[in-house]
């Protein structure tokens, strides 16, 4: 699949962006750093959105991906991203104008707390919703697995503790990121050959024989060669593995255990932007729609063929 | 809202004998020259006369290698577009509700004026049935020419979809699956027409017939309806006279 910058920028910023929210809904900031804290959330989890319309072919009636919540994953995230926006809304005031009723943090009175914790809530489903739009799809079948929302989960809720640099809670985060990521590639792996989507099956051909590609149907580029039959991944998918593992995983990790302080916690927090975007460059670039089939543009099966001008 | 319809009254669709098919892009050409000036935006090219022309196509015809067991191989063409899935999951992804399946007749269709042109019911799409507009930043795929087929302005033998109608091969045939005595329900029958991708769990309503084994000429010849000759006129008058002498 083609990895569109724009997307890859939205899903790991306004992941980032929503786990720092859902923290600090649920524990609270006060004072000046309270505004900052909570506008940092803001900012991040709000360019993510909005960077994610750059890729629509008609960005002004993207209100209309509203209407479809009963069937549409998309439309799902839209609202569940607007209604965790609005819950932080009002726990944000209380806790950078110090209203009475938002006072103390985890532990000190629970409903002082409400619309943090129930935004941090629905923070976790607007991810869940974003993981849920590939996961949904069975033509891509490294996406099509249960595998797909514990990443974007475990990214959303190491994102939040790793900005915070509460090292007492992003170490085991951390772990456990990059235990997740670990089963995620390990299942990946084999994804496309357990869907059993073959060119003899795609044109159902394989009852005469093996299918190969004599000519390709069009000897230009077209949008689904474009968008769905992305080659380029494929080739580095191990080197960029490892820089999402080091980056968004170890690294972090090092700075908050060994260096710790503010230091720690800005290179933690950067190292760990950076491997997200890398794994979801990676999560793009390297999966494989099985439209790729028709156009014999398969894993090894690259060069088969002629014409097709895969980028 | 962008659920799918139980059942279907209808269920138009496409049958395509991949036997006859020649692969002569025919049905690409009219479909793109219908589509550009009937219903929706029309079909736009980008850099058609440069280096690197694209442009959006809701038909393409493939070409394809078949290696048999110890047999020659043999080349089959292989028109691919839309299948009208019975479980499109192209529909049930539209955030907007601009993709939708007609609870009459069984259509996909695209309604233009909701789509933000997000790509998804192409990623969902497993048959690479759906090409985004680059110009007017919509989706596009096949309509079954719904402007062609319930035109009454239209000579009747042309309400069928275009790339029916230009056929040279009669490779393509266009019917409702639902009515088993339909011209294709029976071929689908009688030829053992098969879906693609199965696995894929969206019961498509197009069908493919497969072609025949071309390395086996004593089972069919290949100008077998072409063998049979009946003369008729000035020549069937002396074939009878010559034949009484």
């Amino acid at each position: 699949m083609h990895p569109a910058p724009s997307v890859i920028l939205f899903t790991v910023l306004s992941g980032a962006g929503f786990g720092f929210l859902a923290l600090l809904g649920v524990f609270g900031a006060s004072g000046t750093a309270a505004f900052f804290l909570w506008g940092l959330g803001y900012g991040m989890a709000v360019a993510g959105l909005v960077s994610s319309a750059f890729h629509l072919g008609n960005p002004r009636r993207a209100l209309l991906a509203f209407t479809q919540w009963r069937t549409s994953w998309l439309s799902r995230e839209a609202w569940a991203s607007v209604i965790a926006l609005g819950l932080f809304a009002p726990q944000a005031l209380a806790d950078w104008l110090g209203f009475d009723w938002g006072q103390g943090f985890w532990g000190q009175g629970f409903w002082g707390r409400g619309f943090g914790i129930a935004g941090a809530v629905m923070a976790g489903v607007t991810v869940f919703a974003s993981a849920m739009i590939y996961a949904q799809i069975r033509a891509v079948p490294r996406w099509h697995h249960w595998t797909v929302p514990l990443v974007f989960l475990a990214y959303w809720a190491t994102g939040g503790v790793v900005l915070a640099g509460v090292a007492p809670l992003a170490l085991p985060a951390l772990c456990v990121l990059g235990g997740v990521l670990a089963l995620h590639w390990h299942f990946g792996r084999h994804a496309f050959a357990r869907a059993a989507e073959t060119m003899e099956s795609a044109t159902g051909l394989g009852r005469i024989g093996a299918v190969s590609v004599f000519e390709q149907p069009h000897t230009g580029g077209n949008y689904l060669l474009r968008e769905m039959i992305h080659v380029v991944g494929r080739k580095h998918a191990e080197r960029v593995r490892m820089i999402a593992m080091v980056c968004s995983v170890m690294l972090p990790a090092m700075a908050l255990a060994w260096l710790g302080g503010v230091t720690g916690a800005v290179l933690a927090a950067l190292t760990h932007l950076l491997g997200a975007l890398a794994q979801r460059w990676l999560f793009f670039a390297e999966a494989e729609h099985v439209v790729g089939l028709y156009y014999g543009q398969r894993g090894a099966g690259v060069a088969s063929g002629s014409g097709g001008r895969a980028r | 809202m962008t659920g799918l319809p139980e059942r279907t009254e209808k269920k138009l669709g496409l049958v395509i004998d991949l036997d006859t098919c020649v692969g002569c892009h025919a049905c690409v050409t009219a479909c793109k020259g219908w589509n550009d000036q009937g219903y929706g935006a029309p079909l736009s090219d980008q850099n058609p006369y440069g280096a690197d022309p694209s442009g959006t196509f809701l038909n393409r015809v493939h070409s394809y290698a078949v290696q048999p067991d110890e047999m020659p191989a043999q080349i089959i063409n292989f028109p691919r577009s839309c299948l009208h899935c019975e479980e499109a999951p192209c529909v049930t992804v539209c955030p907007t509700g601009a993709s939708y399946k007609r609870a009459e007749d069984g259509i996909v269709l695209v309604n233009e004026d909701a789509c933000i042109g997000c790509g998804l019911c192409a990623w969902a799409c497993p048959y690479g049935a759906r090409e985004l507009d680059q110009a007017a930043g919509v989706m596009k795929k096949c309509t079954l020419c719904v402007d062609r087929i319930y035109n009454e302005a239209l000579p009747e033998e042309d309400r069928e979809p275009a790339c029916v109608r230009t056929c040279p091969t009669g490779a393509r045939h266009f019917g409702d699956f639902a009515d088993p005595e339909s011209k294709v329900s029976r071929l689908t029958a009688e030829r053992e027409g098969f879906v693609l991708m199965p696995g894929m769990g969206t019961k498509p309503v197009n069908r493919y017939l497969p072609p025949r084994r071309k390395d086996r000429p004593e089972e069919a010849s290949l100008l077998a309806p072409l063998l049979d000759i009946r003369a008729g006129g000035l020549a069937g008058w002396l074939d009878r006279v010559l034949g009484k002498i």
